[in-house]
């Protein structure tokens, strides 16, 4: 009851428009403040576009900072912290979605994606190597004779064209 | 009357273009030349039709029009000249208006600068081109007009978000969309060889310089926009992983692949089919983000679904466009054999991974930004996709791609001396090691240890191979200057680039592991020790009238040691019209580092909140950026964009039927 009553007075005395932390939100313990503002940057605030509570102006955002810091003196841990907000607002105050089922797609995307990248730079090289092998059957006479006519030195072109390839 | 001008303008440019999308299409097919021809001369028609409209709308901003709903709702009188004008691209109707404005200025320019290209490629490019007009005008004449008028007539406009009144801003939005439709360029392009069936080793000559174009441009609009947040937002960040910021990044990213496996096609005529699948995403990237950005489908779904017919509008576009493209990829692109094998250790397989890194980091940002969207239409609950995510998947994507950066440039084509070069690499990995030692030991960050080791090896990697081409052993001075000429702009244009990323390295490691932040409540007199500068308050002049807003200004002094540095004087504005607050922070640089101020609101004891930051090596990041847009420019300039294709490779060429 106690610590509702001066989170009131804290908003009555506030001025509207609030900016980021403000110097009378901040903990008098150096250590906790400093963990207070690393939750913080991890908290989403609800209001506003893909904004931290951090970095945010609104109301919302400075009552929530309010909040983590009477959780933390209470003496929660950082994760019971984050544990307290999600349970009142869901995952959405979450700036780093947890692993769970409706965000498999989201965190399997990348490795998925890279999988794809290097199965399709695998297909290059193999694609390359086979061409490599099949390269290295002797050309026909009439190519022989049409390469001759082309260049005036006879050069062995396939044969370094072969060795080349891996 | 102005107005009118302007919207028949812009009908009468849709007509030419749909001319231009379809005759020439048609006609190169049957090889009649007078009708390819003709849309060389429809590009210029409508690129004057274009600048019309686009100086109609001008001139209703510039003349406070307010009878012009579009002005209205966006200008005021009291707004400064330049935001007048920058009020021309500032919202979604103006903005596409800006759009087609740039886009016909790329039509013209292959029209003017394509004359050695074959005459059927240049007509079916310049048609594509027009295709996408199309789309364009219609969407901005059926869902978004900006010359509809307002009756009765306000007596004054709206105005701008103060936000956006800003130098910074206002020359954002025309460099972004320059990179933007500039990839439409190459988009053409590839459209074109696909119908045409060649892709070629000239016609990557061809489309390089306007993907270079492209590409410049985005990365400085980029770094722009993001030096406008990290001065106007005012709490020294510059970048948010905001959808908005990502929708520029993502044709960035394809892009960059693009810059560097076309270098592929063109010297060894191989990764045709993927060059040209890039192409087409990095031009759907850019059209993707001109959307997510101004549909307002990333704020809400909901916003997006209250305007159905944009909505409708820009999906069938996105449709039509992308799936088009990849359906005649899909047909076409078996038919594109590659030439040029390599080997494991070799150029190409440096900028194969290249590409594959950039394309995984595209796709996962893409992912990123759009999978709140899909959680919510797909009722997965609410989902937030913050920094924490991004930065998680991208920095392990981009080591291995800095790691390569140093090694490619010293491989060879086709088969790489992999073991030489890294031997030529010891000096910079031994600087890397000692570099990632001192940092790890003296500030105990690993993570900025890493960092620095990893900027340090690309930039003493790329300037031992520019010493390598430059001095090689017993030289005259002569020989050095001809050195000097020989060696070809793009190499040049290269190890700018490459640099440039690493002084970007070096910035964000110097924000993220050593920024310094004070916030406190400031009595006049009282000084703070921020860094290894005492920053005093001396005053705050409440009342300081701007053109259009009303400021308190506040000054500090910066001291080191008791010698003066700086004074600063960050503002709190309030703009009339509209009636909003804004914080503008003063900054002090060194180059090594900036002093941050901002001023925030009074307290009740007659002291004011201040947020102080001594923000280390930031100015890189920008400088950084800055160099890597100098790269592509100095590529641009390279001889053999300038003289063409080179007339063995035409000769080459099947003859024309």
């Amino acid at each position: 009851m106690k610590s509702r009553l001066a989170f009131l007075l804290i908003l009555l005395l506030m001025p509207n428009a609030a900016r980021a932390v403000q110097p009378n939100e901040m903990l008098a313990d150096p250590q906790m403040e400093l963990r207070a503002r690393e939750i913080s940057k991890d908290l989403r605030c609800l209001v506003c576009q893909n904004q931290s509570i951090d970095d945010s102006d609104a109301e919302l955002a400075h009552d929530l900072r309010v909040l983590v810091r009477q959780r933390l003196q209470a003496g929660d841990s950082d994760a019971q912290v984050e544990e307290f907000l999600v349970a009142r607002y869901g995952d959405y105050v979450l700036l780093t979605p947890p692993f769970k089922s409706s965000t498999v797609a989201l965190w399997m995307g990348p490795p998925f994606f890279l999988m794809i990248g290097g199965l399709c730079a695998w297909v290059v090289y193999r694609r390359r190597e086979d061409k490599a092998t099949s390269s290295d059957k002797k050309l026909t006479p009439q190519e022989r004779e049409r390469l001759d006519a082309m260049m005036p030195v006879h050069l062995p072109t396939e044969q370094t064209e072969g060795k080349n390839a891996p | 009357m102005i107005p009118e001008i302007g919207h028949y303008a812009l009908i009468l440019a849709l007509f030419v273009a749909l001319t231009q999308a379809t005759f020439p299409m048609i006609r190169a097919a049957r090889g009649n030349r007078a009708w390819m021809d003709m849309a060389g001369t429809a590009s210029v028609a409508q690129f004057v039709l274009v600048t019309t409209a686009f100086g109609a709308l001008m001139w209703c901003y510039v003349t406070s029009d307010f009878s012009v709903l579009n002005v209205a709702q966006n200008s005021h009188t009291n707004k400064p000249l330049i935001y007048k004008i920058a009020g021309v691209w500032s919202n979604h109707e103006r903005s596409m208006l800006l759009w087609i404005f740039i886009l016909g200025l790329y039509g013209l320019a292959m029209s003017l600068f394509g004359g050695n290209l074959p005459p059927s490629l240049r007509a079916r490019a310049l048609s594509v081109q027009a295709m996408i007009s199309v789309g364009f005008i219609l969407f901005i004449l059926l869902t978004s007009n900006p010359f509809l008028r307002l009756d009765p007539v306000p007596t004054n406009g709206a105005g701008l978000n103060p936000l956006l009144q800003d130098p910074g801003l206002a020359f954002h939005p025309p460099f972004l969309y320059l990179g933007y439709v500039g990839f439409s360029m190459a988009f053409s392009f590839a459209i074109a060889a696909l119908i045409e069936g060649r892709v070629d080793a000239a016609w990557a000559r061809w489309v390089r310089p306007w993907t270079l174009v492209a590409w410049g441009f985005l990365t400085f609009g980029i770094a722009m926009g993001s030096w406008w947040a990290y001065y106007t937002l005012g709490w020294g960040g510059w970048w948010y992983w905001d959808p908005v910021e990502n929708a520029s990044f993502m044709p960035w990213l394809a892009g960059t692949a693009l810059l560097h496996s076309s270098l592929v096609v063109e010297r060894r005529d191989t990764l045709k089919a993927w060059t040209i699948l890039l192409t087409i995403v990095a031009f759907s990237f850019s059209l993707l983000g001109t959307f997510l950005v101004r549909s307002g489908v990333l704020t809400s779904v909901h916003s997006f679904a209250s305007d159905p017919s944009r909505g409708i509008f820009i999906l069938g576009l996105l449709v039509a466009a992308i799936g088009g493209s990849m359906v005649l990829f899909a047909i076409r692109a078996p038919s594109l054999k590659g030439g040029g094998l390599f080997a494991v250790a070799s150029r190409e397989s440096s900028l194969l991974l290249n590409n594959v890194l950039m394309s995984v980091a595209a796709g996962s940002v893409l992912l990123g930004t759009l999978y709140p969207l899909f959680a919510d239409v797909l009722k997965l609950g609410k989902v937030s996709v913050g920094p924490p995510f991004f930065n998680s998947v991208f920095v392990p994507l981009m080591v291995p791609v800095v790691i390569v950066m140093a090694i490619g440039p010293l491989l060879s084509w086709k088969r790489g001396d992999l073991k030489g070069a890294l031997r030529r690499l010891k000096p910079a990995a031994i600087a890397a090691a000692v570099t990632a030692i001192i940092t790890w030991s003296m500030s105990g960050g690993i993570g900025a240890g890493a960092a620095l080791g990893l900027a340090t090896w690309l930039f003493v990697g790329t300037m031992g191979e520019l010493a390598h081409r430059l001095f090689p052993m017993r030289m005259t001075a002569v020989d050095f200057l001809r050195r000097v000429i020989t060696i070809p702009r793009s190499f040049y244009g290269m190890t700018l680039a490459h640099l440039g990323v690493a002084l970007v390295i070096i910035g964000i490691t110097g924000s993220t592991a050593w920024k310094t932040e004070k916030v406190q409540v400031m009595h006049f007199g009282d000084t703070v020790k921020v860094a290894s500068y005492d920053l005093t308050l001396k005053g705050v002049e409440e009342g300081v009238k701007g053109p259009n807003y009303v400021a308190a200004r506040a000054t500090f002094l910066v001291t080191k040691n008791g010698t003066f540095v700086a004074e600063l004087h960050p503002e709190r504005r309030m703009y009339d019209m509209p009636p909003r607050p804004t914080t503008n922070a003063a900054i002090h640089t060194n180059v090594i580092g900036d002093i941050y101020a901002v001023i925030g609101d009074p307290d009740e004891s007659g002291g004011y909140v201040t947020r102080l930051y001594y923000n280390p090596l930031v100015p890189w990041i920008f400088i950084g950026a800055g160099i890597i847009a100098l790269g592509g420019l100095v590529s641009l300039t390279d001889r053999r964009y300038r003289i063409g294709v080179p007339l063995r490779k035409v000769a080459m060429q099947p003859p024309q039927s």
